[in-house]
């Protein structure tokens, strides 16, 4: 009997192990990850429009669909993004994901505070070869840190009424996500 | 014999143990860091590169993408604010206010996040598009039947859930109480 339940113990901490493992492992295994079910129509380093998701059809679950929005799906191998994004009357966000879909970062219209929210995206390696007196002298170059060479930009435009869906999807066919080699600015 | 029957048994367990919590902590959602408040409940850390390993899984196993700390925060009402679940033959009524927020959205989904179709094609209301009372104050009735007012028709599904997310809000990851945060009361009558 004593036996057995020392099997049992054992089976219960073996169990806890794998529990562990499974969620650690999980997020590098999902095949209907969001960067999975964008693939299809977002090609990679351009802007794509995403469909406003409706009950019979949506890209991913858990879309506001008070908004309009856009995907690049980017890839910093070949150098930094440039990113532009025109600003829509209500309201304009720009989400960052990695590859395994964390939001690294997120900026909105009135943070950015301008008329187009304008930045570059680039690997800790390729923002650490950027001359340094260009580092300095564009201060007000907003550059943001990938911690993934492959992820996501969501751009994403608030439709306060239905009505102004068009207006906020105008607002984003405008926008623009481009690789731009770091040796060509030199 | 006995050592191969015995540790047999415990790989059994052991299978059982871990994929079936796994598959519980992700169906169940046990994210860390969650904010509660009334029948709202929210995980601003899922948003940010803190995200802990729980909902990590659970995003990549969903497919969702969480709304980024600084674009807003997403509350989650599963629940009426007697912990009932939300039935969509019942009339659920939304009032009062919402946290400092620049806009804010509120959306009917089923229980795994997808938008429940009906006939008037209304699925959410913003913040702009609601009627409020003189003090600012607003009330949405989710319910089967037409309403006059904020109506959100609910399609006479078994269960959803409604999703408040508050747009460049100062409401957070610092975020603990009702009194930085004051959620709208989520009162369900059934008939």
């Amino acid at each position: 009997m004593i036996r057995w339940l020392l099997w049992l113990l054992a089976g219960a901490l073996l169990g806890g192990i794998v529990h562990l493992v499974a969620v650690l492992i999980l997020p590098r295994t999902a095949t209907q990850d969001a960067y999975s079910r964008l693939s299809p129509i977002a090609p990679v380093n351009a802007v794509a429009a995403l469909p406003q998701p409706t009950a019979q059809s949506e890209v991913m679950p858990f879309m506001d669909p008070a908004f309009a929005s856009a995907v690049c799906r980017y890839d910093l191998d070949s150098g930094p993004i440039k990113l532009t994004v025109p600003i829509s009357p209500a309201y304009t966000s720009v989400s960052f994901y990695t590859r395994r879909g964390v939001a690294y970062y997120a900026i909105n219209d009135r943070s950015a505070g301008r008329r187009q929210i304008e930045l570059q995206l680039m690997t800790a390696a390729q923002r650490a070869d950027l001359p340094e007196e260009e580092d300095v002298t564009a201060a007000d170059r907003l550059i943001v840190e990938s911690p993934s060479a492959t992820g996501l930009i969501v751009m994403r435009a608030l439709a306060p009424e239905p009505g102004l869906m068009p207006v906020a999807q105008a607002a984003l066919s405008r926008a623009t996500c481009k690789s731009e080699p770091l040796a060509a600015e030199r | 014999m006995r050592l191969l029957l015995g540790s047999l048994f415990a790989l059994a367990i052991a299978a059982m143990v871990g994929l079936g919590a796994t598959w519980l902590a992700l169906t169940r959602g046990t994210a860390f860091g969650a904010v509660a408040i009334g029948a709202w409940t929210a995980w601003p850390k899922s948003g940010t590169r803190d995200v802990d390993p729980y909902a990590r899984a659970a995003i990549a196993r969903s497919g969702e993408l969480p709304v980024g700390s600084g674009d807003g925060v997403a509350f989650v009402a599963r629940t009426d604010d007697d912990a009932r679940p939300l039935d969509g033959r019942c009339d659920v009524r939304i009032s009062g206010i919402t946290p400092q927020a620049r806009f804010w959205t509120l959306t009917l989904y089923d229980p795994q996040g997808h938008l429940i179709g009906n006939a008037i094609e209304r699925q959410g209301f913003t913040s702009q598009e609601i009627v409020r009372n003189a003090d600012g104050s607003f009330e949405i009735v989710v319910a089967p039947r037409t309403r006059a007012g904020n109506w959100l028709p609910t399609s006479g599904v078994d269960s959803y859930m409604l999703v408040l997310r508050l747009y460049d809000s100062p409401v957070g990851v610092a975020t603990r109480a009702a009194r930085e945060a004051p959620m709208p009361s989520v009162v369900q009558s059934c008939s």
